[in-house]
């Protein structure tokens, strides 16, 4: 059960003009203006469910994922993770979630993939038993067993990322953080990656809490929506709910995110 | 208890994973290590030419001076091979790959430290080993136990006391994101002006080197002590106070991940 409530943040950023002129300027004296990316933001998710978390670029969904993931510390408001406040007790909360940053990697560059995975068993401090039960499980769906003696650097993306996703689920975590899993993948590698997630959640009952831009992730995914937009939170509900008609996916959210003016 | 051996253990498997990483390019770390290994020999020469006109610096000879920088240069080498991560620091947090660090359930040093292993540095290792050997067979040391251990304790304490002045590097990136080019005057260049004891530079040098920054404690001191120009027993464990330096450093790193979780990069 995850529950934020009032959940405010914002950054300070430094702002120039353009020109080197202006950025010897900025030397001296800065202008900072500051950025709300959440305000007063609450929601609350159940165990074992699946979220869409959407909203246009710079809308604050990060943020949320690293407040809830125990990265970043809220100005205010309080947030509740299967009873644990993240940014409070960072290690224990970590121990029980997966992320997977899809513009990031987290497994070695030069070494084979299992090689990374057994580096991440010390990590976490995964047992013997647990840890072979999981692998076999997830070599089996994920159909790994050919990629996981090849260096990464020499996978395709699409094999990197199932890849990426068996790394963070190797400790059983209960709680799923996606952000944009299926990004730049072709569509044999998108398919393989939704049906993995939607079985997931079927068999262990992991809640998954999923950020993107691809319409058809969440359409072949999620059953609810949350639409922020400018740091708040504009819409939480069906999917079914917000379709007009005949109307596309991708139509429906961006006639969402124009009636929002976001 | 349990927890240290599995810190331990992990750290050992970080060392392994490098290792194999680093295999994968074999002629680059060839080369990489003779390169080391000659950039500490030109040094070496430097100090050789000098003294073929000055026969004493301060009332040091060639070996002792050798003896002193290779001990100087063992140091160096020994925190950069393992504290490389810090070095490398500034890129993880510019690319946010830290997020990536506090999302483990693991101690952030430790990810960070095991995130990069120089073992390049072999080297330079090499290179002050062999000076190292070299001062010593020409020097007149009367060796005892207890200068023994003063050189063991001088490799910890420097090791230490460089490790540090890394993680200051490392936790000023949190605040920059940037890594800061004058703090290379507390490493590579305390490394340079180390061949020589600290005492040839003067007593307000000693004294900076001695209360702010203790590479006196690491260097000067103890191996006044190697040459016999002290006997009090005090100058053998004066090296590990250096250790001490450690603990301002890490308080500083402390500040720096809370204003991380504060304001994010």
């Amino acid at each position: 059960m995850i529950t934020m409530k009032n959940v405010c943040k914002s950054y300070k950023v430094a702002r120039r003009n353009a020109g080197l002129k202006q950025a010897c300027k900025s030397l001296f004296h800065r202008e900072y203006e500051t950025i709300h990316a959440l305000s007063d933001v609450s929601f609350t998710i159940g165990d074992g469910e699946m979220v869409g978390y959407i909203g246009p670029n710079g809308a604050g969904k990060s943020s949320t994922i690293k407040i809830l993931s125990g990265i970043l510390t809220p100005d205010s408001g309080t947030c509740d993770v299967n009873g644990r406040v993240p940014w409070k007790n960072r290690m224990q909360h970590v121990k029980n979630i997966g992320v997977v940053f899809g513009q990031k990697s987290q497994l070695w560059w030069d070494v084979p993939v299992i090689d990374s995975f057994e580096l991440l068993r010390d990590i976490y401090s995964i047992p013997e038993e647990l840890y072979h039960t999981n692998l076999e499980e997830l070599q089996e769906l994920l159909d790994l067993k050919q990629l996981l003696r090849t260096p990464t650097r020499q996978l395709s993306l699409g094999q990197r990322m199932r890849c990426e996703i068996a790394a963070s689920l190797l400790h059983s975590p209960d709680l799923l953080f996606l952000d944009e899993p299926t990004i730049g993948l072709d569509a044999v590698s998108k398919l393989a990656v939704r049906e993995f997630i939607l079985k997931r959640n079927e068999t262990h009952k992991t809640t998954v809490i999923l950020t993107t831009h691809d319409m058809q992730d969440i359409e072949a995914l999620t059953k609810r929506i949350i639409l922020i937009g400018k740091g708040q939170i504009l819409l939480d509900g069906s999917l079914g709910d917000i379709k007009e008609g005949n109307a596309t996916i991708d139509e429906t959210v961006a006639q969402l995110y124009r009636s929002y003016n976001i | 208890m349990e927890k240290k051996k599995c810190g331990l253990q992990l750290y050992i498997h970080y060392i392994s994973i490098n290792v194999r990483s680093m295999m994968q390019y074999k002629s680059s770390f060839v080369l990489t290590v003779i390169g080391q290994f000659l950039v500490s020999f030109n040094v070496f020469l430097g100090i050789y030419f000098m003294f073929q006109r000055f026969h004493q610096v301060k009332g040091y000879t060639y070996s002792e001076v050798l003896l002193c920088f290779s001990i100087m240069l063992m140091e160096f080498s020994l925190a950069e091979c393992f504290a490389r991560g810090f070095d490398t620091f500034s890129t993880m947090v510019k690319k946010g790959e830290f997020d990536r660090v506090m999302v483990r359930p693991r101690n952030e040093i430790l990810q960070v430290l095991g995130s990069k292993f120089e073992l390049t540095r072999i080297g330079r290792m090499l290179q002050a080993i062999v000076m190292f050997i070299y001062g010593i067979a020409c020097s007149e040391i009367q060796w005892t136990v207890a200068k023994v251990l003063t050189i063991v304790f001088m490799l910890v304490g420097g090791m230490a006391l460089f490790t540090g002045i890394f993680l200051i590097y490392a936790a000023l990136c949190f605040f920059t994101l940037d890594g800061l080019e004058f703090m290379n005057v507390l490493t590579d260049g305390a490394r340079e002006y180390g061949k020589y004891p600290i005492g040839v530079y003067g007593k307000r040098m000693v004294q900076i080197c001695t209360f702010i920054v203790p590479y006196a404690l690491v260097q000067y001191y103890p191996f006044l002590y190697l040459l016999g120009r002290r006997t009090s027993g005090v100058y053998v464990v004066l090296p590990l106070l250096a250790i001490l330096f450690m603990f301002p450093c890490y308080g500083l790193w402390r500040v720096g991940v809370r204003h991380y979780k504060s304001s994010g990069s």
